[in-house]
């Protein structure tokens, strides 16, 4: 057994052999002007990560815009990244989808592939399986409307990259909770 | 925040007024009770000056430069418990203001910092004295705001006010841009301002009250170590502090930031914690059973080495920020509450119980023992003046008086701490968190505003005080007859001391090598100098310095190779102090590499 390094202060704080785990916080902000910047200013001075990162408006009468963050941490920094996300004063809640386990996740992904022939064809086959949507075509190339959870695009670019795969925008993780309940 | 609060009458008629943005500026600082402010004009705020032109109920003090604005309204808060109030114009101005702005973030200071900004149609094109003020301010700033339309201007100040002075306490900065300075809008007063998204948590919870009071109840080596959150909270607070103390018969002691909360007079006080502080404090600290943090926030420099801070304690945790709980140490019962709000509940808690007040004697016997080691001990005047002795004839000369203390940073800043003692809340200010050089002049100018007949001392250091020494100007013209007491040593002391620690005496670029003629430059200024470098003559130019009516530069010549301790090191545990002398071989490698 290899012993603890004991940190010698706050500053030698590493949480580098904790594990890591990832997390999708939904953040409902009031939507006023740099409001995104004390977000994203938030994670960077603090040295936290961002994996995703998506915003708009979803009240527009109340102003309220939803962030939805994708983070990875360790369990006492995800803690501190909850409570400092509270001490901005736009920020009206934070809710851990991952944690409450009650999350859903989707992704949506516009997906440009490019070839004639065979290729051609299996890329067509594989959007079917996927059930992407074709949005766009020419004699030559797709567009592929997907949407799913983060995975499932991940493995769709994937078997696309060797058909032809020309280029991917894709929005971010969204998340929402189950059942009757906001937040 | 009572005095020049306008009538309800007053204040309803101005309700729904139309004026300028500029009056609106004036008119919010007046309903929120601002009787002084600091700052400096320039083009992006001549319509807010002007306002102020006219109007007589608000002291305008007139700094040399912005950051003496931001740091003499952080003085005149603290020392008053209200808002402090700056005013700065675009570009240059603002910039200077960041480093205030960040201090009292990092002290968490209540402050309002009005800065003026281009007019809006020439936002965003490099016009002349542009910044992104709100975007430079965002990090260092409790919060901030562009106001680009008039008619939200007197809302926002109002929401600044109460976001600057309500949870826990921070700069808000309102940008102007000059347009919205002079266009015409209809005035709100603050009654009903309120942001929903900001609901900071002031009363404790039940069970967190209850979880902590059976703690309490059986503690056998239990120890108070309180913060600036006590002094924030208000008097009241620093009152409860003292009954409970009086009710269980705990130990004390504090923080840097929460000197005077607590009687340094008082037998259970333990004196200052941290790395210069005590060491029957930091040892309390480290073989206490339980710990009850009131106010305070495990800075690194309080905690020394994290896996070695208090193995054997259970911890109680009073703070109005929720992000401080577990942030540095983990902590067993967390307190989300105001601390006069906390302290009142714990008392009423104990009392209710009917404890009674607990045997202690065997772990005040062994506070005792630490206290024999008489850890502030110094050689006796050796030709030269010791800085603690300068300290101690200063606090010998000046504790009966109405006094307040702030001080720059470094050595002096940490011998006054040891050797300068604080009965009461709201007489110490100092840079804490951010440690910022060039604080005690400006913030001994705001405090002489706010107490015009007070003593106001800054102790200070000969390369501190040199970041800021043209706001003796502002002193002189003002009238404020603030002392600054400069321990000189002629070096940057406290750089010197870790060169000696860590890099093997090699002094680099520490030693100032020329030094202004610090009793000409009183002169200059118009303010009256005085030097002094024998230690029989100290006492009677101490009191020469207060007798004067007016500002004073004292130059008091100090032993120049001075250390300041005791000390833990980087990297050490409490209970691992540097007593009497550095010997070069004190930290670790690891410890090296730490600030």
């Amino acid at each position: 057994m290899s012993k603890e390094p004991i940190p010698a202060s706050a500053y030698d704080m590493d949480h580098a052999e904790e594990v890591e785990e990832r997390r999708t916080l939904a953040v409902l902000v009031d939507n006023e002007p740099g409001v995104l910047g004390r977000v994203v200013g938030l994670f960077s001075a603090r040295g936290y990560n961002i994996e995703s990162l998506t915003v708009a408006e979803v009240d527009r009468g109340k102003h309220r815009s939803r962030i939805t963050i994708v983070t990875t941490g360790t369990a006492h920094m995800l803690e501190q990244i909850e409570a400092q996300l509270l001490r901005l004063v736009p920020v009206a809640a934070v809710i851990d989808i991952t944690k409450s386990k009650r999350g859903i996740e989707r992704e949506l992904a516009l997906v440009k592939v490019a070839g004639k022939g065979d290729p051609r064809v299996e890329a067509l086959r594989i959007a079917e399986i996927f059930r992407a949507h074709v949005i766009d075509t020419t004699n030559e190339s797709f567009i592929f409307e997907l949407t799913g959870a983060s995975e499932k695009i991940d493995q769709f670019c994937e078997l696309m990259e060797p058909l032809g795969l020309v280029e991917v925008s894709r929005t971010g993780v969204l998340s929402i909770r189950r059942g009757k309940d906001a937040g | 925040m009572d005095t020049h609060t306008l009538s309800d009458q007053t204040q309803s008629s101005l309700d729904g007024a139309r004026m300028t943005g500029a009056e609106m500026v004036i008119t919010a600082l007046r309903e929120q009770g601002v009787d002084t402010m600091f700052g400096y004009p320039g083009g992006a705020v001549l319509p807010i000056y002007d306002a102020l032109y006219s109007e007589p109920s608000i002291q305008h003090i007139l700094v040399r430069h912005e950051q003496g604005a931001g740091h003499a309204a952080e003085g005149y808060a603290r020392s008053t418990g209200k808002c402090g109030v700056a005013l700065a114009t675009s570009g240059p101005g603002a910039t200077n203001m960041v480093t205030p702005i960040t201090d009292a973030m990092m002290d968490s200071i209540p402050m309002v910092v009005i800065t003026g900004q281009v007019p809006t149609h020439l936002i965003g094109t490099d016009a002349f004295q542009e910044c992104d003020t709100v975007g430079i301010t965002r990090c260092c700033a409790k919060h901030n705001y562009l106001v680009t339309d008039v008619d939200d201007l007197a809302r926002t100040l109002h929401e600044a006010f109460l976001i600057a002075t309500s949870g826990r306490p921070g700069p808000v900065v309102i940008d102007i841009p000059k347009d919205v300075q002079f266009a015409t809008g209809t005035y709100v007063g603050k009654a009903g301002v309120h942001k929903p998204t900001y609901q900071p948590k002031t009363e404790p919870s039940d069970h967190a009250i209850r979880d902590a009071l059976d703690m309490m109840a059986t503690a056998r080596r239990p120890v108070f170590y309180t913060g600036g959150g006590v002094i924030n909270s208000g008097t009241e607070a620093s009152k409860l502090l003292r009954e409970l103390q009086e009710a269980t018969g705990f130990p004390v002691t504090s923080t840097l930031m929460g000197l005077g909360a607590f009687p340094a007079s008082h037998e259970d006080w333990l004196g200052m914690v941290g790395m210069h502080g005590a060491y029957e404090a930091n040892n309390a600290m480290h073989d206490c059973d339980l710990m009850i943090c009131v106010g305070a926030r495990f800075d690194d420099r309080v905690t020394g080495k994290i896996s070695a801070f208090s193995p054997g304690s259970r911890k109680i945790h009073i703070d109005i920020d929720p992000s401080s709980i577990n942030k540095i140490i983990r902590v067993d019962v967390p307190v989300i509450a105001d601390c006069k709000a906390a302290l009142r509940a714990l008392l009423e808690g104990w009392k209710a119980r009917r404890l009674p007040k607990p045997d202690l004697s065997d772990w005040k016997e062994q506070i005792d023992k630490w206290r024999a080691v008489d850890c502030f001990a110094y050689p006796e005047n050796d030709g030269a003046i010791r800085p603690q002795y300068a300290v101690e004839r200063l606090y010998e000369l000046t504790k009966g008086r109405d006094t307040y203390i702030s001080t720059e940073v470094g050595q002096h800043q940490m011998w006054a701490a040891q050797h300068y003692h604080f009965e009461e809340p709201n007489r110490w200010m100092t840079s804490g968190g951010l440690g910022t050089m060039g604080y005690g002049l400006p913030a001994a100018v705001g405090i002489q505003a706010a107490h015009r007949d007070s003593l106001v001392i800054d102790i200070a250091g000969e390369a501190s005080v040199q970041m800021v020494m043209q706001e003796v100007s502002t002193a002189v013209q003002h009238k404020l007859p603030i002392k600054v007491f400069i321990l000189n040593n002629e070096w940057m002391g406290m750089v010197r001391q870790w060169q000696e620690l860590l890099h093997g005496e090699r002094y680099s670029h520490s030693y100032s090598e020329s030094l202004p003629d610090f009793v000409k430059l009183a002169e200059a200024y118009g303010a009256h100098g005085i030097r002094c470098d024998d230690p029989a003559e100290l006492d009677a130019k101490i009191m020469e310095m207060i007798d004067h009516d007016g500002p004073v530069i004292f130059d008091c010549m100090v032993e120049k190779a001075e250390n300041c301790l005791p000390m833990i090191p980087s990297g050490a545990p409490h209970n691992e102090m540097i007593l009497g002398k550095i010997s070069g071989d004190e930290i670790d490698e690891a410890g090296r590499k730490m600030v």
